[in-house]
């Protein structure tokens, strides 16, 4: 399913943290949204997310027009940089969640609940730490806790904020590479926010640059690499 | 150990010797030297009885609205910043500031039958001074802060974030408050609550006035303790006085045992 964000401008006081910024991630693509910090990433993946509203613009998913319709109907996996798990509830029923609190009617058993929460969790590899506490799992674990709890809805698009960014190089490295094999195994058209331009040119299918609330280039990490569109890219790509 | 644990330790346990335990073992002492009969004959009264129906009662009361206005104030206070926040916050502690009969005063004068609040309402048909209406309505006023000041810092301390990740999960108001703030909000919660009852039901000063104090109607148990007292009938307001501070007793201790119980939620969550 398509991601499309049309002209979307939002105000913090008298600051635009994001100016007209259009993009369309293709159905099962995977965009990283690169920039420095400020540049406005978190924020737009919130508006898309309904978390926030825009100024001006709209939010669009397989055409259709979504800007009015809330978070909660948006069908929108959203991973949070610092993990935002449910702490007083186990592995297994943070995942689980998204499932328990739909309405009666569509609501899955418990047998069914319970098979797609140890498939998820196999497919995150914490098959082991079902009854654990968030609190007693690393972040890396945390990290991937809280991709299945968002997959656990079979969401329609799913947006990344920053997701290894309180992770130590290592583990981060380990789990970008990780997120990919995952992404080409579920295809699930995805954006993906980083800051950090190795991990954007190396996992992305193509790559937004962000800067000041403006695009300053969209292409695959090869046009970037090879023709950078201005010397702000130049500079923050440090492409000499 | 920390090094001055053993002092401060120390002095800790001399100041609450002191301080709590010493009054109150004049007290078991004084009651304990009754036998059993008298003090059961002391309690078996209906006076009595109906004095411990309604302070038991309005504590109750008391305390349970208490606590849902303190969540709202709480809430509106920890998250919606408005023009005149802090001057607000500053307002909730008054109850523990003022001398609390003139809090009784202020709130008999202001519900009186011919008060501000008073002369309307009775015009409504809602009388509140000298009923037992009266007597929760002061019990809210000086219990309000123990719900609004327990509960402040562990909304302070939610992560919106968490709220945002269930509404991306589908959950409505309704069910991220029942299943992700409340767990959280619980302990605090009723901790609130023992302490604005264990507080209501001892509360004398703010009471007295408003409630008028009619024997069997509106006459509350701290009271009979001090008309005891003031006819020398000392076992007499010991026995009540007794009863009173085990109903205290119990209730904090129930909020520890589910504090304790809460605090290491047994791994799955249902
Ligand atoms: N709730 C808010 N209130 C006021 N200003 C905000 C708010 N959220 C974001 N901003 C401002 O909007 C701008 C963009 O913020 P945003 O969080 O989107 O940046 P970012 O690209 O995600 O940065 P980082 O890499 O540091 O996370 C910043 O200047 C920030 O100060
Ligand atoms: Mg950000």
């Amino acid at each position: 399913m398509s991601i499309e964000v049309r002209g979307i401008s939002k105000q913090f006081g008298t600051h635009a943290a994001l100016d007209g910024v259009s993009i369309l991630v293709e159905p099962g693509e995977f965009v990283a949204l690169l920039g420095p910090s400020g540049s406005g990433k978190t924020s737009l993946l919130r508006i898309i997310a309904g978390l926030e509203q825009p100024d001006a613009g709209s939010v669009h998913f397989h055409g259709e027009d979504a800007t009015a319709r809330d978070a909660k109907d948006r069908k929108v996996g959203f991973v949070f940089q610092h993990y935002a798990l449910f702490g007083r509830m186990t592995v297994f029923e943070n995942v689980a969640f998204g499932m328990r609190v739909k309405p009666r009617a569509n609501r899955p058993p418990e047998s069914e609940i319970r098979r797609k929460v140890e498939e998820l969790l196999h497919l995150v590899q914490l098959d082991w730490m079902q009854d654990r506490l968030p609190s007693e799992l690393s972040g890396g674990q945390r990290q991937r806790v809280a991709l299945a709890r968002a997959l656990a809805v079979e969401p329609r698009v799913l947006l990344l904020d920053e997701p290894f960014g309180s992770l130590d190089a290592k583990v981060r490295r380990e789990l970008r590479s990780w997120l990919r094999r995952l992404h080409d195994e579920i295809h699930l058209t995805s954006l993906f926010v980083t800051h950090d331009q190795e991990e954007a040119l190396q996992m992305a299918d193509r790559v937004v640059l962000l800067h000041e609330g403006r695009i300053e280039q969209i292409g695959t990490p090869d046009e970037i690499r090879s023709r950078p569109a201005s010397y702000f890219v130049r500079e923050f790509l440090e492409i000499s | 150990m920390l090094p001055g644990l053993p002092v401060s330790l120390g002095v800790t346990v001399a100041a609450i010797s002191l301080v709590v335990l010493l009054p109150l073992s004049t007290l078991v002492v004084a009651t304990g030297s009754m036998k059993g009969a008298a003090f059961r004959a002391a309690l078996a009264s209906p006076r009595v009885m109906a004095s411990f129906t309604l302070s038991l009662g309005a504590a109750l009361g008391a305390a349970a609205v208490a606590s849902a206005a303190g969540l709202l104030i709480a809430w509106v206070l920890v998250r919606h910043p408005f023009p005149g926040r802090n001057f607000v916050d500053s307002l909730i502690d008054l109850p523990f500031a003022l001398p609390t009969a003139v809090a009784g005063i202020t709130l008999t004068t202001l519900y009186g039958p011919s008060g501000w609040l008073g002369r309307p309402l009775e015009a409504l048909g809602i009388k509140v001074a000298y009923t037992p209406f009266g007597i929760v309505l002061a019990l809210v006023f000086i219990g309000l802060p123990f719900s609004v000041r327990t509960l402040q810092p562990v909304l302070a301390d939610l992560d919106p974030e968490v709220e945002e990740a269930a509404a991306c999960l589908g959950a409505s108001r309704r069910q991220i408050f029942l299943r992700v703030l409340l767990p959280k909000l619980l302990p605090a919660w009723l901790t609130g609550f023992s302490l604005a009852f264990a507080r209501g039901l001892g509360e004398y000063g703010s009471v007295v006035f408003i409630s008028g104090n009619m024997p069997m109607k509106t006459e509350i148990a701290p009271l009979l303790i001090m008309t005891k007292l003031e006819q020398y009938d000392t076992a007499g307001a010991a026995a009540i006085a007794t009863v009173l501070l085990a109903i205290s007793f119990l209730m904090l201790l129930a909020l520890n045992r589910f504090e304790a119980w809460s605090a290491n939620p047994t791994g799955r969550a249902r």
